[in-house]
């Protein structure tokens, strides 16, 4: 059963829509890239997918049902900044066991090591933080992951690293994935279909991009 | 080093086998070295976008504040510096940074949060009328004049972008080094962002792009440093990325083109080695395909090859 968005209206007080009338569906199994230009609200889709904020509009389904409010949530979201996403004061092994118990496997899959435990955030790279962050997330309850850019601020080597661990984990638990990212050819390697964020708004916002002082315009039609 | 081709300027800028070790307390009092730089050399001319690409973790940022005299007091720097034809000093750094030598830093963290924008616009200007200066510089990116009213939060991170551009032009600097300027912006402002950048290669300044983003360098770049674990492995023209990578020296170089989704999407396992245990011979021989018991014995010297330089025994 797919994870669904169903008329996705959001803005912040009376400021302009965010996103308005967004529909987009992802199914077990299936790679969606999502894109658009800087500002349009795709971080701000990804979190209301995964229950972070909660549309004004619309509504998000999980197998035809609402997202659950308590408990494990299903829909794992990962940012892009792993060094933003973690607590600075907990030690590397404190934010990996926070959801669940990785099993050895998966840490072996995501190349963690067991010294990186006793670690502080700030003594790891960000390639290194990204796996850890990647560890918490892929729980055995995962269903969907929503990868808001999870390898924008990493070299190829390590991106292409990264993939292919996530690849077959999602081929080997049919989970769904929504890779936001701007960048194309990543995109057409990695997904089954691509969406243009733009498209799926069937109301278009129409203040987006008119840059009024002390609202934040979006930078692309300037 | 390669002797400079006759017909072309004088480096504005030689960095010769830097190196920078920093002394970290580990358990009690015993002390561990790190090692972020290890022997690295680059130069750059008047006129040239050179591109430093790494990872995170290659030394790329400590690069640019070793040149501009920011790193941590507990730094142990060695090699040389030299820009115009003259050594580096600290002194000169204090009194080159800022107008000679330009940062354009990575992100808005770097502005002042309670400072309207015009005005930290114009107190990067060194002479002349700042006011006029950053009318022109804002009219030439795009900026509407009220912009320049405007505090770092109300800008979108496109006009972000260009506000720190327009600081390092307002200052004239004949260097500008800019770290990591793109990540994370969509196309349209990737390559707005860059060709400001080009421009002001164009208008006879040398620019350093500091990037992970092998693509963004190849826009704009005349020629590629790549670094790993500290060290420059590779310097090459940007025509020397193509196909399969076989006109490129080093095996690092190699993998990392063909990691990009469009060339193959090829995984090298493996990761630079952490800082307090470099191997002894060559820093990549731990991860590389052609290595042999020469490459663990001794660390590979600075060679010319084929109209570029490489740090590997074997390549050809």
């Amino acid at each position: 059963m797919p994870l669904e968005a169903r008329g996705i209206g959001f803005r912040y007080q009376r400021g302009p829509w965010v996103l308005r009338g967004v529909d987009l569906a992802v199914e077990p199994g299936e790679l969606v890239g999502l894109t658009g230009p800087s500002g349009l609200g795709k971080t701000t889709l990804a979190r209301i997918l995964a229950g972070y904020e909660r549309p004004l509009e619309g509504n998000v389904r999980l197998d035809g049902g609402p997202l659950p409010v308590t408990g494990y949530n299903p829909v794992q979201l990962v940012f892009q900044h792993p060094e933003k996403a973690v607590n600075p004061r907990w030690r590397m092994r404190d934010t990996l066991i926070e959801g669940w118990e990785p099993d050895p496997e998966l840490l072996k899959a995501l190349s963690i090591e067991r010294r990186w435990f006793d670690h502080w955030p700030n003594e790891l790279s960000g390639g290194e933080l990204q796996r850890f962050c990647l560890a918490r997330a892929l729980g055995p309850r995962t269903r969907y992951l929503v990868a808001d850019e999870i390898t924008t601020m990493l070299d190829a080597i390590t991106q292409t690293q990264i993939w292919h661990v996530v690849l077959d984990i999602v081929r080997e638990r049919n989970l769904g994935v929504l890779v936001i990212s701007h960048d194309r050819p990543l995109m057409k390697h990695l997904c089954n279909r691509i969406v243009d964020l733009e498209s799926v708004m069937s109301d278009f916002p129409a203040a987006a991009g008119e840059g009024e002082v002390g609202v934040r315009p979006s930078d692309f039609r300037i | 080093m390669i002797a400079p081709e006759a017909s072309e300027p004088k480096p504005i800028l030689d960095v010769r086998d830097l190196s920078v070790s920093f002394e970290q307390y580990a358990r009690g009092l015993q002390k561990k070295t790190l090692r972020p730089i290890t022997s690295l050399s680059v130069t750059i001319r008047p006129g040239e976008v050179l591109a430093v690409v790494g990872s995170s973790g290659s030394g790329k940022s400590l690069l640019a504040h070793a040149i501009l005299g920011i790193l941590p007091s507990n730094a142990r720097v060695t090699g040389t510096l030299r820009h115009a034809n003259e050594n580096l000093t600290p002194e000169r750094q204090v009194a080159l940074r800022g107008s000679d030598i330009a940062l354009v830093p990575q992100s808005v963290g770097f502005l002042n949060p309670l400072m309207r924008v015009g005005a930290q616009v114009r107190s990067a200007a060194h002479n002349g009328n700042a006011a006029e200066a950053q009318r022109a510089i804002f009219a030439r990116y795009r900026l509407a004049p009220e912009v320049a009213g405007m505090y770092p939060f109300q800008l979108s991170g496109g006009m972000t972008r260009r506000v720190l551009v327009s600081t390092a032009m307002i200052s004239g600097a004949s260097l500008i080094i800019a770290d990591e300027p793109t990540p994370g912006m969509h196309s349209a402002v990737v390559e707005e962002t860059l060709g400001h950048l080009r421009e002001l290669a164009g208008e006879g300044r040398a620019v350093m792009l500091i990037t992970h983003d092998i693509e963004a360098a190849l826009t704009i770049a005349d020629r590629i440093a790549v670094l790993y674990a500290g060290t420059t492995v590779e310097i090459a023209s940007v025509a020397d990325f193509t196909g399969d990578g076989q006109s490129l020296r080093h095996p690092y170089s190699k993998a990392l083109w063909r990691a990009l989704p469009q060339n193959g999407f090829a995984v090298t396992p493996g990761a630079q080695p952490v800082l307090d245990e470099l191997p002894p011979g060559c820093l990549y021989e731990p991860r590389c395909p052609m290595s042999t018991p020469d490459c663990t014995g001794a660390r590979p010297e600075v060679r010319a090859l084929r109209g570029g330089v490489v740090r590997c025994f074997h390549a050809a």
